[in-house]
Formats: structure tokens, C-alpha cells, sequence
């Protein structure tokens, strides 16, 4: 069957007997969990955020049963502090984790690499390079979890991740027995008397896993012509192999503990040692700390991006094919909020109050683009309340520019409630709006606690985010719909006109694409030409090239009405 | 090995049209890797997909000159499409003309002589809209599309038939297996015309 790197991961947890799955939606490893999900008999949830997804899949393991928890890498940070002393404690039930990295940032803000973290916690990490693989090396990090008493790490990219490749799944598990959970705080309470034993143990536990790789990990070597030899894994090993046909390849399946031994050997078979890694330089400085001398290919190879075959032939010298030359001036087509987005409005009136906007994760971060152009910031999930009070902090109540936050329903109940709450205790000031659009659209309309729908469709409760926001103190906290220009207008200039006021808004209307509603489309009847409609950066309304004057792409208007009332001419009619 | 690169616009189907191909690979009896990004571009920007089709297929990835063919499912996309295709490679462009904000905003202008670009290139210019309005429904213009490429693959009829049947929703079977034949006969007209 065809299936692509996160399916396969999740074939994978449930044939060897997962019962609990948890995660929280991130591109590229959203689907892992979703498809683990639609398993029978297995138990799902979205959690908060990943630090949440990590705890509850640990308690589970904890408690004997076998767990997935699913993450991008950027989550990984969130749940470094469970993950870093997991490693302290060990599982009871295998406990693996799917984090998928994001080279070339197709769809984060950063590409780090998650090697650091199996190599700071202490933990194994295994690198599948095709779906088959991550199939196997997910059944594979149940037995190793168990055997060797710890969390192991499974690291995709999003060429493994969303790459659809064969995969014969192996016969599920027998059913495992039942372990009764017995208390026992020397292993699971880390206080420091109980946590320096463990510490101990955690470095004694990856000397014998370092032992096992070198004898039995899923390393390969594939001999070819002695006088290259690479040291590669994930994608990249599909890279090499198609751009160095000839070359001597250690694939490693397991990158963390490096199997020192393995990479000596091969470092002897071969005239000169080449390590091929993407955006990275955690698997050369390991393979030289076991005393390999790497050699450079003759132009180095990027330092960050996605790896291609052509850029590691290019790296060592073999002729790549020429493309036709690209031309010059095609226009750029960059993504879009998109056409009827009911919170695109939000970001018009906050440009025409100039104020300064920290941003968020999510759709809305789109709102950095022009003509919008409404974004100061965007680092990471919350810091959009957390950085407009550091903001407000340093400019003081008097600047001439308001400060203002704005963060997605899901990315505020992701971390964004905690940075409220520290700018409520610390008596900040401020406009923080909620953009509330009922799902966790970027990643493709999952469920959250402010929508209440669950993974699996139970039945859930759904916070009221206005009463959440009230009760943790905000005396101003409204709900208004985004759709209707005044009421967003009158709020936001009202909000941002009190500055020594804390302002939390909460702009409520589901995600265009959550209900799909269209109604009659608009068109322009006696255009003026005076540009305001293309201000909005909505997709369906365009400018001719000959006259000037704006005109709707009626297939693409869901007839939202939001240009309707930005015309001072009426010309915007259905 | 052959290499194929879907591109257009988030929202057009590439999706859907690589999962066919995928499928009509493996009925074919070869292996395959499919290749998307999710995520922030489909939010209306551009997106590509791209097939590795072969007996051992390595990497998911293609560069500059590399793409058997290119299937581009809108013109502009088809110009950003023209270096990865491979000298003598074959671009199948759908006639169709999304204009991205940056031109409807009058930030970017369009780019100059884009038909004569790709006329040049060797494009195959297929009018995938109509053709299946006329065979039930413009949403199967994806598939009209691989029905006009489907020649260049070497699958076996069948092949392409199951795996059109098995992809799209069930009610619009009927409407995608007359959109299919649509391109077929389209290439193929196309085809005599130029060998005349």
C-alpha cells in the first residue's frame, strides 16, 4: 500500500499495540496522529500544546501501556522540560515519539534540527528514509523503548513525512500482557535524592545502546567504489544514492547513540569519509567525535535548506542536467488569507490605527503580507500577548503608536492563556485580540479546546473564551464579528485609545473553509478607481491592467461582503 | 526512472491528479514516491508535487533539468515550472490564467510574452476547463489534464482506468472517466495535427 511517512508512523504505533495516542497539529507531522486516530481500538486527543501531549502520553507509558505522541519540531521545545527528565525516568509501556523537522521551512519559522534534542536528553533517535522505514523503525522503537527503559525518538522530515512510498506492514504485535502499575518513587519521582540514581542509569543505559547499535541497529553499509565513502541518513541517504550512484554509503537508522564502532569500520574501507546532512552539522561533529577524520567535498554543501541529488552533485563535482533559464519576471505567488476570511478585516482597521502588531502562528501570521502588511512580530506559539507586553514595557503608555497582539483561538489555548495571565499579574496594559476562528486552520481545521471537537468525535466540552478571558481577570473582554467593518472599527479604535487598559477582543467567526457557505457572489458596477477594495489583499478582487479600475473574480468571491463595506461609492454591488 | 512535477495553485487538485498517478504506477507494477508540501502554501500560493516513477526509485526530489514531464495546471506556474523540466522533457499546460495578488494588486506585472515563452518550450496547451465542463464538470479538469499526459507515461490502459475509478469521489466517477478520455483525445489530435 501506498501510504506517506506520517501514516506510516501510525500504522506502525497502532500494529504494535499503542493504545494512547497524543499530539498537538504542527506541519509537517499533523496527519501522523490523525491517521493513528482512524486505528480501531486505539484512544486519541489533540492536546494543549506538546509539553501537555508529551506528559499525558508518559503518564500512560507510566502506567503500562504503549504510547505515540506526535509533534513538529518546533513543539519539541515546548515539551523539552517532560522530555529532558523522561529520559531520567524511563517508560513503563514503550513511549515513542514522531517528530517531524521542517528543512527548507516550507511551513515554520525555523528549521532546527532535531538531533540536538536526542543527543541532550540522552535518547535514541532512529531516522527512517522512506515509508517502509519509518514503518519498521516505529515497530522497531516500541521493543527498543522497552528494552532499553527509555522514550525513543522517531525523526522525520517533510520529504519523509509527506512522501507517499510503498510499505508492507508487518504482522501486528500479539496482544501484550497486562502489567499492573505498581508505585514506585525511586523511578518516577525525580527529586534530587531519586533523580541522581537515575542520572546514573541514563548514562550507563546509552553506553549499552551505543553497544547494541554497533552490533545490531539498522545501519547499513552499501559498497560501492572505496574511493568515497558517505555517512548519511534520512532523506538525504535518498539524495546520495541518486547523486553519487558509485559511492560507498553507511545509512545509518539510528543517529543517536552513534554506533562509533560501525562508523570506524567504515571509515577504514573507504579512501576518504564524506558526511551529506541537510541544515544541520549535528552527524559530522558526531562522526568526528569518534575520531573519524571527514573530508570536505570539493564546494561545500549548503549549510541550510533542503538537500536535492543536484545540489550534492554540485557539491562534489559531478555535472548536473541544465534546466531552461527561469525567467525574470514572474510575478511571485505568495499565500493569501483567503477569499471571505472573516478576520482579514482586523488587520485593515489595525494598519489605519498603526499600531505596533506582535503576531502569531497560524493563518494569521499571512497578515505580515501586503497589501495588508499588518505584522511587527511573529517568533513562536504565544509570544504574541508575551511580546506586546515587553513592548508596551519598553515604549511606555505614552507612544505615539498602540501595541497590540493578535493570536488564533488554538494558538491561545496553545500557550498564549499563560502569557495572559502573566500580563494580567503583572497589571500590563494593552489591546490583545483573539482572532476566534472556531478550528486550528493552518493545520488543516483541527479541533481545540475552544471549538470542543475532539479527534475522535467524542463528545467534548468547549471552553467560552470570554469567560475564560474574564475570569483570569480582564475587565475589558468583548466578543464582536470580524464580518461587520463598523462594530471591528469602533473596537479597535476604542481599545486602543486606553492605554493604561489591559483590551482583550475576541473577533468570533468560523474559518471560511470549516462551513464552506457561499453566497451570491459581488461585482463592481461603476468603479471610481480609487484602489481602497485592494487594499483588503482579497484574492477575488483584482485591478485592470488597462483602466485602472477594480473588478471581482466572481468564481473566486464567496460573497463575504466585507468590500461592500469599504466602497464610499456603493459601486460594490450583487 | 521518470520524474513528473504537478504544479498550480493551492486548491486546483494536484493532489488528487498525483494520487492517480501514484496509483496507476503501482497497478503498473512499479515502485513510486510522492512528494507534497502542505501546509502555509495552500493557502492560494503556489504548489507543487512531484512523482518518482521507476523500478528503484531514490529521491522524492527534483532539480533544475530533471522533470520528465511537467504537468502545470496554471500558465504562470508553467513558467516557474520551465527549469526543472529536462531537455526534451514534455510540459502539459492547462489554459488557464490565475493572476496572483501581487499582479491583481498592481504590484507585479504580468510577465511579457508568456505564450510565446511557452510555445517555445514546446507546451502542450490543453483547454482542461472546457473539456470538462463539457464532460460534466469543471472541477475534473485535473483529470482532463492527466488524460492529455497520460500518453507520455507508458501505463497500461487499464491501469489508468482502476486508479481514476479509485480516486475520485464515487459520485463523480462517470464525470472524471469522460474528462480522462477528454485529454487523451485532445493529445492525440494535437499530436496528428503536429506530425501532419
Amino acid at each position: 500500500m501506498l501510504l506517506s511517512g506520517n501514516e506510516a508512523v501510525a500504522r506502525a504505533a497502532a500494529d504494535a499495540g499503542a493504545l494512547i495516542g497524543t499530539g498537538y497539529p504542527g506541519t509537517p507531522s499533523t496527519e501522523t496522529l490523525e491517521a493513528f486516530a482512524a486505528h480501531e481500538g486505539v484512544y486519541a486527543e489533540w492536546c494543549t500544546n506538546e509539553k501537555v501531549a508529551l506528559e499525558v502520553a508518559l503518564g500512560a507509558s507510566a502506567a503500562g501501556k504503549r504510547a505515540l505522541c506526535t509533534m513538529k519540531h518546533v513543539g519539541v521545545n515546548v515539551a523539552a522540560d517532560p522530555l529532558f527528565t523522561a529520559a531520567y525516568t524511563g517508560v513503563g509501556g514503550g513511549l515513542v515519539m514522531l517528530v517531524a523537522d521542517d528543512p527548507g521551512m516550507h511551513s515554520s519559522q525555523n528549521e532546527q534540527d532535531s538531533h540536538y534534542y536526542a543527543a541532550a536528553a540522552h535518547i535514541p533517535m532512529l531516522d527512517p528514509a522512506d515509508s517502509q522505514e519509518a514503518y519498521d523503525l516505529t515497530r522497531m522503537a516500541y521493543d527498543l523503548s522497552e528494552r532499553f527503559d527509555v522514550p525513543v525518538m522517531v525523526r522525520s522530515t517533510v520529504r519523509i513525512s509527506h512522501t507517499k512510498t510503498l510499505v508492507e506492514p508487518s504482522d501486528p504485535a500479539a496482544p501484550r500482557e497486562e502489567v499492573s502499575y505498581e508505585t514506585d518513587p525511586s523511578t518516577w519521582v525525580m527529586m534530587p535524592a531519586f533523580a541522581k540514581g537515575r542520572r546514573i542509569e541514563q548514562l550507563e543505559r546509552i553506553e549499552r545502546m551505543r553497544a547494541w547499535a554497533n552490533a545490531e541497529a539498522p545501519n547499513e553499509v552499501i559498497e560501492g567504489d572505496p574511493a568515497r565513502g558517505i555517512i548519511c541518513a534520512g532523506a538525504a541517504y535518498q539524495h546520495v544514492r541518486e547523486a553519487l550512484p558509485d559511492a560507498s554509503i553507511l545509512k545509518l537508522g539510528m543517529t543517536h547513540p552513534l554506533p562509533d564502532e560501525t562508523v570506524r569500520a567504515f571509515a577504514q574501507s573507504v579512501d576518504e569519509v564524506y558526511v551529506v546532512e541537510e541544515a544541520s552539522t549535528y552527524l559530522i561533529d558526531a562522526v568526528r567525535a569518534v575520531g573519524v577524520a571527514v573530508a570536505e567535498p570539493p564546494c561545500a554543501l549548503p549549510a541550510h535548506g533542503e538537500l536535492s541529488p543536484n545540489l550534492i552533485c554540485a557539491a562534489f563535482g559531478v555535472d548536473v542536467p541544465e534546466g531552461a533559464q527561469a525567467a525574470s519576471d514572474i510575478p511571485p505567488r505568495p499565500p493569501a488569507l483567503c477569499p471571505g476570511c472573516p478576520h482579514r478585516l482586523v488587520f485593515k482597521e489595525l494598519s489605519r490605527q498603526k499600531a505596533i502588531i506582535c503576531g502569531d502562528i497560524g493563518c494569521y501570521t499571512l497578515g505580515a503580507l501586503p497589501p495588508l502588511s499588518a505584522m511587527d512580530t511573529c517568533v513562536d506559539m504565544g509570544a504574541s500577548v508575551s511580546m506586546a507586553h515587553g513592548f508596551e514595557l519598553a515604549l511606555g503608555r505614552e507612544s505615539t503608536r498602540p501595541v497590540v497582539g493578535i493570536i488564533g483561538d488554538s494558538t491561545f489555548a496553545h500557550s498564549g492563556l499563560s502569557s495572559l495571565i502573566s500580563t494580567v499579574y503583572n497589571a500590563g496594559a494593552g489591546t490583545i485580540c483573539i482572532l476566534d476562528n472556531r478550528t486550528t486552520a493552518m493545520t488543516g481545521r483541527q479541533g481545540n479546546p475552544f471549538n470542543g471537537v475532539q479527534i475522535q468525535g467524542r463528545d467534548a466540552h468547549e471552553l467560552d473564551l470570554e469567560r475564560v478571558v474574564a475570569s483570569i481577570g480582564v475587565k475589558c473582554v468583548r466578543t464582536i464579528d470580524p464580518n461587520d467593518m463598523e462594530a471591528v472599527r469602533a473596537a479597535i479604535r476604542e481599545a486602543v485609545k486606553e492605554r493604561d487598559r489591559l483590551d482583550v477582543l475576541i473577533f468570533k467567526s468560523p474559518c471560511v473553509l470549516l462551513e464552506r457557505r457561499i453566497s451570491e457572489p459581488y461585482y463592481i458596477a461603476s468603479c471610481t478607481g480609487c484602489g481602497v477594495c485592494l487594499t483588503l489583499g482579497c484574492p477575488a478582487i483584482g485591478k485592470r491592467a488597462d483602466t485602472g479600475l477594480s473588478y471581482i473574480d466572481t468564481d473566486m468571491c464567496i460573497g463575504c461582503g466585507q468590500c461592500e463595506q469599504y466602497c464610499r461609492f456603493n459601486a460594490i454591488v450583487r | 526512472m521518470k520524474k513528473i512535477l504537478l504544479c498550480g495553485v493551492g486548491g486546483q487538485g494536484t493532489i488528487l491528479a498525483a494520487n492517480i498517478v501514484a496509483d496507476a504506477a503501482v497497478r503498473s507494477g512499479q515502485e513510486v514516491k510522492v512528494s507534497e508540501i502542505h501546509g502555509m502554501a495552500q493557502r492560494g500560493g503556489a504548489v507543487s508535487t512531484m512523482i518518482a516513477i521507476g523500478s528503484d526509485v531514490a529521491s522524492m526530489v527534483i532539480g533544475d533539468g530533471e522533470a520528465d514531464i511537467a504537468i502545470a495546471f496554471e500558465k504562470i506556474e508553467a513558467l516557474r515550472a520551465l527549469p526543472s523540466l529536462r531537455q526534451g522533457g514534455t510540459l502539459v499546460v492547462n489554459d488557464e490564467l490565475i493572476k496572483p495578488a501581487s499582479v491583481l494588486t498592481g504590484r507585479a506585472s504580468m510577465p511579457d510574452d508568456m505564450d510565446g515563452t511557452l510555445a517555445s518550450a514546446g507546451a502542450l496547451i490543453v483547454p482542461a476547463e472546457a473539456a470538462a465542463r463539457e464532460a460534466g464538470s469543471p472541477k475534473a479538469a485535473n483529470v482532463v489534464l492527466l488524460g492529455a499526459a497520460s500518453e507520455l507515461f507508458g501505463f497500461p490502459e487499464d491501469a489508468w482506468a482502476e486508479a481514476v475509478r479509485a480516486n475520485v469521489p464515487p459520485k463523480t466517477v462517470d464525470v472524471n472517466v469522460r474528462a480522462f478520455a477528454a485529454g487523451q483525445g485532445f493529445a492525440s489530435e494535437h499530436i496528428q495535427e503536429a506530425q501532419r
